[in-house]
C-alpha cells in the first residue's frame, strides 16, 4: 500500500491502463449537501450525477416510472435520493443518503442530508466527515434562517471548505445584482463564524448553468463552475500533518510458529507523520520509545500519515493496549477527565440532563461519563445563548461539562477532528445519542 | 503547514485504509465476528482486506457461505481453494439442508433468495455470531444508499431504517445486547468500478465466470440466463450460444449474465466505466420484483 501511496500516480496508472476516466490517480473528496427540495438540492445532485455520467439508465427509468405513476408533470429527481419506501410515501427525507460520482480528477462521496431543523442530527452526521459543504439558496428568496443555520453547523463541525450555491439564477434574469447582494450578505455572516474557505457560485441546477461548464448567461461571473471548483479545491493541506496522534486500535500478535515475538500496534494515523527512528511517547502511561518500523501487509513503509491504516512497531517492550495513543514527547494531547464540549443531542426519546450518566467513545477508547453541567443551550438560528436551559432535547446544541471515568487523550476539536470528537451512547439502549466536540480538556 | 506532493493519497488507498480500519474495529470490539463469503467479487475483495488488516497474523475470524444449493461450480471451487490457502474455518449455512429438515419451504417461483434469510439467521444463532461482515456497497441500490457502516439488527435480524444509529467521524457504535447483532459493511463507500480497480491493483484472481466466455443462454426480460440444472427455459424461449460474463454472482437460478467480450481485468474496467446500467439492474431477476424489493428483504434480515 505504502509505496503506492507515495508514488500513487505511477502505480495506479499502471494498474488501470486505458480505462478512460481512471487513467490517472484520483483522490477522494467527501462533501455534504444541505438544503431542501425547494432549494433545488435534489435537482443539483441529479444534475451532477447526470453530467458526470454517474446516473444509470435503469435508475433513471425507475424514477421516471414512479414519477409518471404519481402524475408528476416532470420527472422528480428527488426520487433518486429518497430511497426508502417510508420516505416516498411521506414525501420526506429521513436520513443521510450517500451518493458517488467520479471525474478524471477525483472520486466524490456526497453525504446528502435533509435541511429542515428537525434533521439537524443528520446534517451534523454528514458534516462530521466532510471536506466540503454545499449550501444552497434560492436566488429569489435570498438567505433564509435555514442558510444561516447550515453555515453555523458547518463551522461547528469544522468543515474546511464551504460553497454557497445561489440557485435558480434563471428565475431572477441572471441578475448580477441579486447574486452580489446574497453573496455579500452571506460573506458578512460567515465572517462571524469559523469558516476558513468560502466560495460563492451562481447556478441554475435545472438548466445546468455553471455546474460543469461556465454559463454563457452570466458573463459577469468570473469564477469557476461548481464542478471545476469541486475538482480542484485544495484539500491535502486540510490534514493536520504536525501533531503526531496514533490511537492504538488493535495489537497484532500472531500465534504462529513461523512468525515469533511479533508485536505490532495497528491503527489509522489521526494526524502527523510517523517515521522509523522517531522518538515517541505512549499515553496514558507516559513511557517513551522509538519507532522501529512502520508496516503494512505489503511491507515496511518509510512514513505514515493520515488517513493510512498501518502497524507501528516500537524498539522497546512496553505494555500497550487498545485505546492508548502514540504521540511525540514534546507534542502530546491532554490526558484529561474534565471535558468541556459542544454537544449536539440526537435522541428523541430522552433529553440530556445534568447528572446523566452515559457511555462515550473517543478515538479507540471507551469510557463512562457523567454530565456535570450545562452552561448554555444555543439557539442555532439566532446564535443566542440560553443560560437558563437545564436540558438538551433532540437536535439541540449546547455547551456541556463532563467528567469521565478514565482519562481521554484529547485535543481541541478545532485543532484535531479525530482526537477532538466523541460520541455519547445510552448505556441502557446502546443507541448513539449525542455528538461532542471538545472545546477544552483538563 | 505544507503538504509535499508525497503525502498524496489516492482514492483507492483511502478506501482501503477506511475498510481496514473498520475491520480492525470489529475484531477489537466484537466477540464473534464472521465474514459472509459467497465467492463473489465483493466478498473476495473483503477477504483480501481482512488479510491486510491483520498481517502477519492470520485472519482472526471464520467465513460463512449461505449456500442456496444453486451454485455455479466455478464459484464453489474458488471458495474451497481460497479457504484452504488461507487456512480459514468455513461455516456453510445450507438452504438444501434447511429445506430437508423443514426450517424453510421452497417458494412458489423456485427462487431461493428470500428463503436464504431464515437459514442465515439460524446459522447466526447457532454459532452465536455477533458481527457479520457483508460486501454490500451503497452504490448498488437505493435502500443500501442509506445503510450504515455498522448496521444494528435486533434479535430477529431485522433492519429498521427509521431507527439507525448516527455515525459520526470514524466512531462506530457496535454495542448490542445478547442475541442482537451488527452487520458491518466495510465496502460501503466503494463503487463497482473501485472494486475492479482494486482487483487489478492487487492482482486478485476471480472465478472465471466474471470474464467473457461462451455459454448457452436464453434471453428473458432483456437478461441472459445460462441454461443449467437450476434454470430451465420456458416454452418458446430459444437457446443460443453467446459471449457473456457475469457482473454479479448470486443464486444460479436468478443471476443473469451480460453480453461481453471483456476477458481481462483491464477490459472489464473499460466495460464497467462505459456501462449505463447498474449491476443489479442488469443481472438480478430478484431486484426487479418491485420498487422496494431490496428494502423489504433487508428489513427481514437479508444481507
Amino acid at each position: 500500500m505504502s509505496t503506492e501511496i507515495v508514488a500513487s500516480a505511477n502505480a495506479e496508472a499502471r494498474a488501470v491502463t486505458g480505462a478512460g476516466p481512471e487513467a490517472r490517480a484520483m483522490d477522494l473528496l467527501r462533501f455534504a449537501t444541505a438544503g431542501s427540495v425547494d432549494d433545488g438540492k435534489s435537482t443539483l445532485i441529479g444534475r451532477l450525477l447526470y453530467d458526470t455520467k454517474s446516473l444509470f439508465t435503469d435508475q433513471l427509468a425507475a424514477v421516471e416510472a414512479v414519477s409518471a405513476a404519481r402524475g408528476d408533470e416532470y420527472t422528480d429527481l428527488a426520487l433518486l435520493t429518497d430511497g426508502l419506501r417510508a420516505e416516498r410515501e411521506q414525501g420526506i427525507t429521513i436520513d443521510v443518503a450517500y451518493r458517488y460520482f467520479a471525474t478524471p480528477r477525483r472520486k466524490f462521496i456526497i453525504a446528502d442530508t435533509p435541511g429542515h431543523i428537525q434533521y439537524t442530527r443528520n446534517m451534523v452526521t454528514g458534516a462530521s466527515t466532510a471536506d466540503l459543504a454545499l449550501i444552497l439558496v434560492d436566488a429569489r428568496k435570498g438567505l433564509v434562517e435555514q442558510s444561516r443555520r447550515h453555515a453555523f453547523l458547518c463551522s461547528l463541525l469544522r468543515v474546511p471548505h464551504l460553497v454557497l450555491c445561489v440557485n435558480k439564477m434563471d428565475l431572477v434574469d441572471w441578475s448580477q445584482e441579486v447574486y452580489e447582494r446574497i453573496a455579500d450578505e452571506f460573506t458578512a455572516f460567515a465572517a462571524k463564524l469559523d469558516v476558513p474557505d468560502l466560495t460563492v457560485v451562481p447556478i441554475s441546477a435545472l438548466r445546468g448553468d455553471n455546474i460543469v461548464t461556465r454559463s454563457d448567461n452570466m458573463p459577469w461571473y468570473e469564477g469557476p463552475s461548481l464542478l471545476h471548483h469541486l475538482e480542484r479545491v485544495h484539500i491535502a493541506s486540510d490534514r493536520n500533518l504536525v501533531d503526531v496522534r496514533f490511537p492504538v486500535q488493535y495489537v497484532i500478535r500472531p500465534q504462529s510458529t513461523t512468525v515469533t515475538d511479533y508485536r505490532g500496534y495497528a491503527g489509522q494515523v489521526a494526524s502527523g507523520v510517523l517515521k522509523p527512528g522517531d522518538e515517541v511517547m505512549v499515553l496514558p502511561s507516559g513511557f517513551t520509545s522509538r519507532i522501529a518500523a512502520v508496516e503494512t501487509a505489503d511491507g515496511p513503509v518509510p512514513e505514515a500519515f493520515p488517513p493510512m491504516s498501518v502497524t507501528v512497531r516500537l524498539a522497546d517492550e512496553i505494555d500497550i493496549s487498545r485505546g492508548d495513543l502514540i504521540c511525540r514527547p514534546n507534542n502530546a494531547p491532554a490526558v484529561a477527565q474534565d471535558i468541556e464540549a459542544m454537544v449536539c443531542w440526537m435522541d428523541e426519546t430522552a433529553p440530556l440532563r445534568v447528572g446523566g450518566r452515559y457511555a462515550i467513545k473517543h478515538t479507540t477508547r471507551s469510557a463512562r461519563a457523567i454530565v456535570r453541567g450545562l452552561h448554555y443551550r444555543l439557539d442555532i438560528n439566532s446564535l443566542h445563548r440560553d443560560e437558563s436551559a437545564d436540558e438538551l432535547r433532540l437536535n439541540e446544541i449546547g455547551r456541556v461539562r463532563l467528567r469521565t471515568t478514565v482519562p481521554l487523550l484529547a485535543d481541541e476539536y478545532r485543532r484535531n477532528r479525530t482526537t477532538g470528537g466523541f460520541v455519547i451512547i445510552d448505556e441502557a439502549t446502546n443507541r448513539t445519542v449525542g455528538a461532542a466536540m471538545i472545546v477544552e480538556a483538563s | 503547514m505544507t503538504t509535499p506532493a508525497a503525502y498524496r493519497v489516492s482514492h483507492l488507498a483511502a478506501l482501503e485504509a477506511e475498510s481496514i480500519f473498520v475491520m480492525r474495529e470489529v475484531v477489537a470490539e466484537m466477540e464473534r465476528p464472521v465474514l459472509l463469503f459467497s465467492g463473489g467479487k465483493d466478498s473476495i475483495v473483503m477477504l483480501r482486506l481482512a488479510q491486510k488488516a491483520f498481517a502477519p497474523a492470520n485472519i482472526p475470524f471464520p467465513v460463512m457461505h449461505v449456500d442456496t444449493g444453486h451454485n455455479f461450480p466455478e464459484v464453489l471451487e474458488y471458495r474451497d481453494q481460497r479457504v484452504a490457502e488461507l487456512g480459514l474455518q468455513l461455516v456453510v449455512a445450507s438452504v438444501p439442508e434447511a429445506l430437508a429438515n423443514g426450517l424453510v419451504r421452497e417458494s412458489g417461483d423456485g427462487m431461493r433468495n428470500r428463503i436464504q434469510t431464515p437459514v442465515l439467521l439460524d446459522a447466526v444463532e447457532k454459532h452465536r455470531f455477533d458481527a457479520l461482515f457483508g460486501g454490500a456497497r451503497r452504490d448498488e441500490e437505493k435502500a443500501r444508499a442509506k445503510e450504515r457502516m455498522f448496521s444494528f439488527r435486533d434479535e430477529f435480524g431485522q433492519w429498521d431504517p427509521k431507527n439507525q444509529r448516527p455515525e459520526l467521524w470514524s466512531l462506530y457504535n457496535g454495542r448490542h445486547h445478547p442475541g442482537e447483532s451488527i452487520r458491518v459493511f466495510p465496502l460501503s463507500n466503494w463503487t463497482e468500478l473501485d472494486v475492479w480497480h482494486y482487483i487489478a491493483r492487487e492482482r486478485i484472481p476471480l472465478p472465471a465466470i466474471y470474464y467473457a466466455h461462451e455459454r448457452e443462454v436464453i434471453e428473458r426480460d432483456g437478461m441472459f440466463y445460462a441454461v443449467n440444472e437450476f434454470f430451465r427455459p420456458r416454452a418458446g424461449e430459444e437457446r443460443f450460444k453467446a459471449q457473456v460474463r457475469y457482473r454479479t454472482v448470486g443464486d444460479a437460478s436468478c443471476t443473469a449474465a451480460v453480453r461481453s467480450d471483456a476477458d481481462t481485468v483491464e477490459k472489464v474496467i473499460e466495460e464497467v466505466a462505459a456501462t449505463r446500467i447498474t449491476e443489479r439492474g442488469a443481472t438480478r431477476g430478484d431486484d426487479r420484483v418491485s420498487e422496494a424489493a431490496m428494502e423489504d428483504r433487508k428489513r427481514e434480515g437479508y444481507f
